[in-house]
């Protein structure tokens, strides 16, 4: 169980219908990549976020699949396009199996 | 029977090669694989996806890459050098506003970084950016 992960993301508070607008998450994540050995010389064993799910109002905004390689404190940046009012709910899978979940609203005008 | 002295070396090098347990690196055949099992075995094309990362990336722990393919269903990024080359796959959804996305990824050393995207008419297209590292990243 990895402790202190917190996801921050950042969404334009209001939005005319149709723009695209971009969207940036961050999550605190050690993604230890079953790569490194710790003093003993024994291998840290993998354990990162290895699915990222974005949806607008029930509908999927991007599906990303995520491997060791990816940096420590997962950072994705990427566009949505908003037709009417709504919230972005924002999934992250742990390999633990945990799932952390954060969501922000948009005002469409 | 008496070791040389070139012998002995030898076995010092080994034992310390496998005390540090360096990651091994990806074989070609490795990043043959990869790139089959997201192409099914399709020939890439080239042009018309942009992958943006840095020539020269001081730490490679942390190296920013930006994928966008206008009309791609989904790209995948691979490291060509790391202990395993795939690095992230973006699947776009109906809600998706372009087709581009942006992160954070890890490099073994200097390597090609390698971006292969999959078209809404199911051909592929691939663009590739070499990238020199100052300090690696993965393993210890």
């Amino acid at each position: 169980m990895v402790d202190n992960v917190t996801a921050r993301v950042r969404v334009p508070r209001e939005a005319s219908a149709g723009e695209v607008v971009s969207i940036r998450t961050l999550i605190n994540h050690p993604m230890e990549s079953g790569q490194r050995r710790d003093d003993a010389g024994e291998i840290i064993p993998r354990s990162i976020i290895h699915r990222f799910t974005c949806d607008f109002n029930g509908t999927n905004v991007i599906d990303v699949t995520l491997e060791p390689s990816i940096s420590t404190n997962p950072y994705l940046q990427f566009e949505a396009v908003v037709q009417e009012s709504g919230t972005f709910q924002f999934t992250w899978y742990d390999d633990d199996g945990s799932v952390y979940e954060e969501s922000a609203d948009i005002a469409v005008s | 029977m008496t070791a040389t002295r070139r012998q002995v070396m030898g076995t010092g090098l080994a034992a310390a090669a496998a005390f540090f347990g360096l990651p091994a690196i990806a074989t070609a055949a490795d990043l043959e694989e990869a790139i089959n099992t997201f192409t099914s075995g399709a020939t890439t094309g080239e042009g018309g996806l942009t992958l943006i990362a840095p020539e020269i990336a001081e730490n490679g722990n942390n190296v920013p890459v930006e994928v966008s393919a206008p009309g791609a269903e989904a790209i995948i990024i691979l490291a060509s050098g790391n202990p395993n080359p795939n690095v992230a796959t973006f699947n776009f959804g109906p809600a998706s506003g372009s087709r581009m996305a942006s992160t954070r990824i890890r490099l073994a050393g200097a390597q090609d970084v390698i971006a292969i995207a999959r078209m809404e008419d199911g051909s592929f297209i691939q663009a590739s950016q070499s990238v020199r590292v100052t300090i690696g990243g993965c393993g210890g």
